[in-house]
């Protein structure tokens, strides 16, 4: 098993934040919007350096979404931000005729996605927002898994022409993947080779994913595990090549099952070459107040669950 | 620029246009195009700065975004009939593989339009952006915006009114269509707007009125003032009072052709009150 070191727990978001602060620097185009959540943001840095290219919205993300494509026209490159849900569900209209329908070259940049913002309950998580994003023509659903790959997909998504949804967290977790990576959007990851069973997950369970795969490894199972931190354009030669050498999968990601990566790789599967898949993901459920660790606990998101699903899914091969 | 005797003709030509053009297909939004003829063929003809050739970023020319999109007739027509697109491709609204979709669109690269609108309420917001983007880009040209006083009812508008204000976004003129109907009858029986100037000027804007938004020499001289008020801290508003149907009597002061064509006969006798002075497409 390829060994993976955290080099000290950092949260996305702040990825994001660092990302802003390198492209504040870069590229004079990059403007940055926000609904009062400056702090959850971590783009004070950016704001600081280029106050100009800075909006504050106030609490109206549905004008937020709309300033944002407006400031396009013109050649800006805007990233809008808040909170996942308030970036999605909220807003979903005016992504789709404003930013989606009209091709604006927005970046919505989300973050508090998933359960593991933990204590403000439901009201604040999202575990929609994957679908909802790419249910929308010509959107681009990224979702990366730790603070280093987060901070390199901000910087990409600037190059990258069209709208494009990148979500983050709010807890921090490990850091292991490349500082210096070169992010290449749709591209997956491989993380190790195996040959018994293939793992793909995106953001947090990115990591679980790698835990599981050493304790399943140490009991003589070999794992391969593969970040997906592009959900939609998926790659899916990755996904093919891998299961025609282990003939199973497990898909794991901090989402509803319906509309997530899962039922994404499953359509794959089914078109090309079906083989057995479980899930790692919520059952349906809105999530509720809690730590982190309690709630991907009670909901099934850890690695002890992504083990599980291995077992369940060797069976079915 | 033009006579007011040309502008005219045009304003006629255009209701020609948008009349043929819902009959043609039995389905669009005449009510408001023809109440907003005036404002469409003064803008594009006598107020705005425009490039010669269109592109999507639009430095160093005046922007336009239509809120209100289902008032395409008259947004294509006056588009066409300056040199945007073939006057002919008219023919072509509402149908299959069309770039003149029944809402506008950069979808299908129509040129003229930079924005999706017609889910209600969403124009304000984007004008701002592109009034914001003309700032950092030290381009002193303006952003125009219509909207219908119905459409006010979302709520994002005043999200992005109160923007507007707080961030003295002052290079900035939105227009509104104040005719006082929308689908389910008079704007005061489906949801009453109060005195909407009084909320635009307590929101931190320069309010003006054109009192008679058919009149050209009218609409062109209230646009002219609101540009004279423009770079003085101020986002402008125009409350532009006009009546839906305007220029066919049998559709004047009723909501009932918000959203419906006429028939043979119909379409018809409305020609008749507007006889051809550029030639029909």
């Amino acid at each position: 098993m390829k060994k993976y070191t955290d080099t000290g727990k950092k949260d996305t978001r702040s990825g994001y934040g660092a990302g802003m602060t390198v492209l504040g620097r870069t590229n004079p185009n990059v403007v940055a919007l926000c609904a009062d959540l400056i702090g959850s943001l971590k783009i004070q840095e950016f704001i600081d350096e280029n106050p100009e290219r800075f909006f504050q919205v106030g609490i109206a993300e549905a004008n937020m979404m709309g300033i944002a494509a407006g400031l396009t026209i013109g050649g800006k490159i805007p990233f809008t931000g808040t909170f996942a849900n308030f970036s999605t569900g909220r807003v979903y209209d005016q992504i789709r005729q404003s930013i989606a329908y009209s091709g604006k070259n927005v970046k919505i940049c989300a973050s508090h996605a998933g359960l593991t913002l933990g204590e403000d309950g439901a009201t604040h998580q999202i575990l929609e927002d994957i679908g909802l994003m790419k249910m929308l023509p010509g959107m681009t659903v990224i979702n990366p898994c730790d603070y280093n790959q987060t901070k390199a997909a901000t910087i990409a998504i600037a190059e990258h022409e069209g709208p494009v949804y990148l979500r983050f967290g709010r807890p921090a977790v490990a850091n292991f993947t490349p500082e210096d990576q070169k992010f290449e959007i749709g591209k997956a990851l491989m993380l190790n080779e195996g040959t018994d069973v293939t793992i793909v997950a995106t953001g947090h369970l990115v990591w679980e994913a790698l835990i599981a795969a050493e304790a399943l490894e140490n009991r003589g199972i070999s794992v391969e595990v593969i970040d997906i931190h592009t959900i939609k354009p998926l790659d899916e030669k990755a996904i093919l090549d891998s299961v025609a050498k282990t003939g199973c999968i497990v898909t794991a990601e901090e989402h509803n099952y319906y509309g997530g990566l899962g039922e994404s790789v499953s359509r794959v599967l089914a078109q090309n070459r079906p083989v057995p898949q479980e899930f790692v993901a919520v059952k349906d459920s809105f999530g509720e107040s809690g730590t982190p660790a309690q709630l991907m606990e009670k909901y099934g998101l850890n690695n002890k669950a992504i083990v599980n699903a291995v077992e369940k899914v060797l069976k079915r091969k | 620029m033009s006579n007011i005797q040309q502008l005219n003709d045009l304003a006629t030509q255009v209701r020609r246009d948008i009349l043929r053009m819902v009959h043609q297909v039995n389905s669009g939004h005449p009510g408001g195009s023809l109440g907003c003829t005036e404002f469409f063929v003064a803008l594009y003809n006598e107020i705005m700065e425009l490039n010669d050739q269109f592109d999507m970023d639009g430095i160093g020319e005046d922007l336009f975004f239509l809120s209100n999109g289902h008032i395409s007739p008259v947004y294509y027509s006056v588009l066409a009939r300056r040199g945007y697109f073939p006057v002919k491709e008219l023919n072509t609204f509402r149908k299959i593989d069309s770039r003149l979709q029944g809402h506008p669109t950069t979808h299908e690269g129509l040129p003229g339009i930079r924005i999706a609108s017609g889910s209600l309420g969403q124009g304000m917001s984007v004008a701002i952006g592109a009034a914001l983007a003309k700032k950092l880009n030290k381009d002193e040209h303006l952003v125009y915006s219509l909207h219908g006083d119905g459409e006010l009812q979302e709520g994002q508008n005043w999200e992005a009114i109160m923007y507007a204000s707080g961030n003295k976004v002052d290079n900035y003129i939105a227009t509104v269509d104040y005719n006082g109907k929308q689908i389910d009858g008079a704007t005061d029986d489906v949801l009453p707007l109060g005195d909407l100037r009084a909320k635009f000027e307590a929101f931190g804007w320069d309010v003006l009125e054109v009192e008679n938004g058919n009149d050209i020499e009218a609409v062109i001289k209230g646009l002219k003032e609101a540009k004279n008020r423009t770079g003085k801290g101020k986002p402008v508003c125009v409350l532009l009072h006009t009546v839906m149907g305007h220029g066919v009597d049998f559709m004047m002061h009723t909501h009932a052709w918000h959203g419906k064509a006429p028939n043979d006969e119909q379409l018809e006798k409305a020609l008749a009150q507007n006889p051809e002075t550029l030639g029909d497409y």
